[in-house]
Formats: structure tokens, C-alpha cells, sequence
């Protein structure tokens, strides 16, 4: 295993480490979001993800 | 004159103060983004190693977990948050080195950044003008980063690139999240803070770029 992986090893797990007391917190701190609230973020991260596979077959495309 | 027209109620006052915010986010988003860019091309110039990459990566999450939180709220703030962007921007030479190197190299990196441009004008462009509260996120969005870095630990062992594509599609769905998450906590008055603010949305954007040039580039494969 090269030092490049072992570093980014070292790296995600000090950020799981740093991030973990964080994520306790914002689970109790967040307000519950209704159905509703829910739903218009699907919808907007779903658009988003369309946007990406847009952008990967104009890539694709151009190649063809 | 009125007293009735001298005085300024609470709420115009609060409205004043997340309008400035807002404001100040975005002018030093945008200053960030400009340092950030110049010190990539630097990088690129100078044709670094991708080691410099993680070791900017490492230094500029120092600053962030252990220096920002200690001067947001002065003026060395403002050199913390430039050294963090500028850290990240060097780190990212190497990467779009590699890219551009790829044949039609050019196209994936123009068409990562106007990508990332678009996500990022649109998402907060809706927070900005619908004025939702996206603060029931957060909880979600802090669970999503902790299942993103561990299956990206996991990766680093079993290299499976069908794996890395779609963790970068989370990364990019994730970010997206944040900026909706940190957008709407400018309009509803949950951060103060215009220097923790644009570091947040910096992340989100550099994370986004990052994960779109890994998906462009091996669609085109």
C-alpha cells in the first residue's frame, strides 16, 4: 500500500473522528421536517441528479 | 420629524442584519473562489506533486477544526479563512493536472466547473428567494457524511470504481443538501457568522466540483 492511500486513510478517519460528537448533536437539535418539507427536497436533489446524468451523456456524446 | 419614522422596529432590524450577512457571505465567497482559482493555477503551474494535495488537505482541516472556530469573530478570521481556501485551491492543481492531461481533458474540467456553477447558483437562488427552512436537515446531512466517509475508507482497500462513481453522486447530492441546509440558515437567522458561512459553502462547492470531475471523467470512459 502506497503512502498516498495510508494518508487518506488517516485522513477520513481523523474526520469521523472530529465530525462524530457533531452528528449526536444535530440529530437532537434538528427540528422533525413534515412530509411536505421532505418532499420538495427529493424533488430538488432528484433534479439535481438529473442535471449530473445530463452533464455525463453530453460527455459521453461529444466522445461518440 | 416622527419618532414613529426615526426609530427602526426589530424586525427591519433583523432583516438589515441577515440582508448584510448575506451579503458578506457572498462578496467573500466569491473573493474566496478567485484566491482559490489563482492559487490552483499556481499549483498547476508549478506542477506539484499529488501528495501536495492531501498535505494541503490535512492543513486546511487543521485550520478549519482548530483555528476558525477560535477567530471567526476577529480579523485574523478573514487570513484563516483565505489560508484555508487558498491551502485547498493548491491542492486541487494536481488533480485538474491530471484531468487535463486525459484526451478532451479540457472539456471535462470546463464542463465540471460550469456544472458545479449551475448547482450551486440554482440551489441557493430557490433557499434565497422561497425562503424555506431547510434546518430539519441537519440531522440527515451530518448521518449522510459519516455513511459517505466510511464506505470511502472501505474503498480505499477494495477499489471498485463502480463504487467510486457512486459515491461521488452522493457527494454531489449531499453537497447540494448543504447548500440548501447552510443557505437557509442565512435567511432564517440561524448563523451570524459571515466567515463560518463561507467556508461552509466554499466546502460544499470545492466538494462538488471535485466529485464531478471523478463522475465526467470516467463517463468518458
Amino acid at each position: 500500500m502506497d503512502w498516498i492511500k495510508i494518508l487518506s486513510a488517516v485522513f477520513i478517519v481523523a474526520m469521523l473522528v472530529f465530525l462524530w460528537p457533531r452528528v449526536g448533536q444535530m440529530i437532537r437539535e434538528s427540528r422533525k421536517g413534515t412530509i411536505n418539507e421532505w418532499l420538495w427536497v427529493g424533488l430538488l436533489l432528484l433534479a439535481v441528479a438529473a442535471f449530473v446524468v445530463f452533464l455525463m451523456q453530453s460527455m459521453h456524446s461529444t466522445v461518440l | 420629524m416622527s419618532l414613529q419614522n426615526s426609530t427602526v422596529s426589530p424586525r427591519s432590524e433583523s432583516l438589515l442584519a441577515t440582508n448584510q450577512l448575506i451579503r458578506n457571505t457572498y462578496l467573500m465567497l466569491s473573493l474566496t473562489l478567485i484566491f482559490s482559482a489563482a492559487m490552483a493555477g499556481v499549483s498547476m503551474w508549478m506542477n506539484l506533486p499529488p501528495m501536495i494535495s492531501l498535505i494541503a488537505m490535512f492543513g486546511s482541516m487543521a485550520l478549519i477544526w482548530f483555528v476558525l472556530p477560535r477567530t471567526a469573530r476577529s480579523g485574523a478570521g478573514l487570513v484563516t479563512v483565505f489560508a484555508i481556501t487558498g491551502l485547498m485551491g493548491l491542492g486541487l492543481g494536481p488533480t485538474i493536472n491530471y484531468y487535463l492531461h486525459l484526451e478532451g481533458g479540457d472539456q471535462i474540467v470546463m464542463t465540471a466547473l460550469g456544472g458545479t456553477g449551475a448547482i450551486f447558483l440554482a440551489l441557493s437562488a430557490y433557499a434565497l428567494i422561497s425562503r424555506r427552512d431547510f434546518s430539519f436537515m441537519g440531522g440527515f446531512l451530518m448521518v449522510g457524511m459519516i455513511v459517505v466517509l466510511l464506505a470511502m475508507l472501505g474503498n480505499l482497500f477494495f477499489h471498485l470504481p463502480a463504487l467510486s462513481m457512486a459515491l461521488s453522486g452522493a457527494v454531489i447530492l449531499l453537497m447540494s443538501g448543504f447548500i440548501l441546509f447552510d443557505t437557509s440558515r442565512m435567511v432564517n437567522s440561524g448563523e451570524d457568522n459571515y466567515l463560518m458561512m463561507t467556508v461552509s459553502l466554499y466546502l460544499s462547492i470545492f466538494n462538488i466540483f471535485v466529485s464531478l470531475l471523478n463522475i465526467l471523467g470516467a463517463s468518458r470512459d
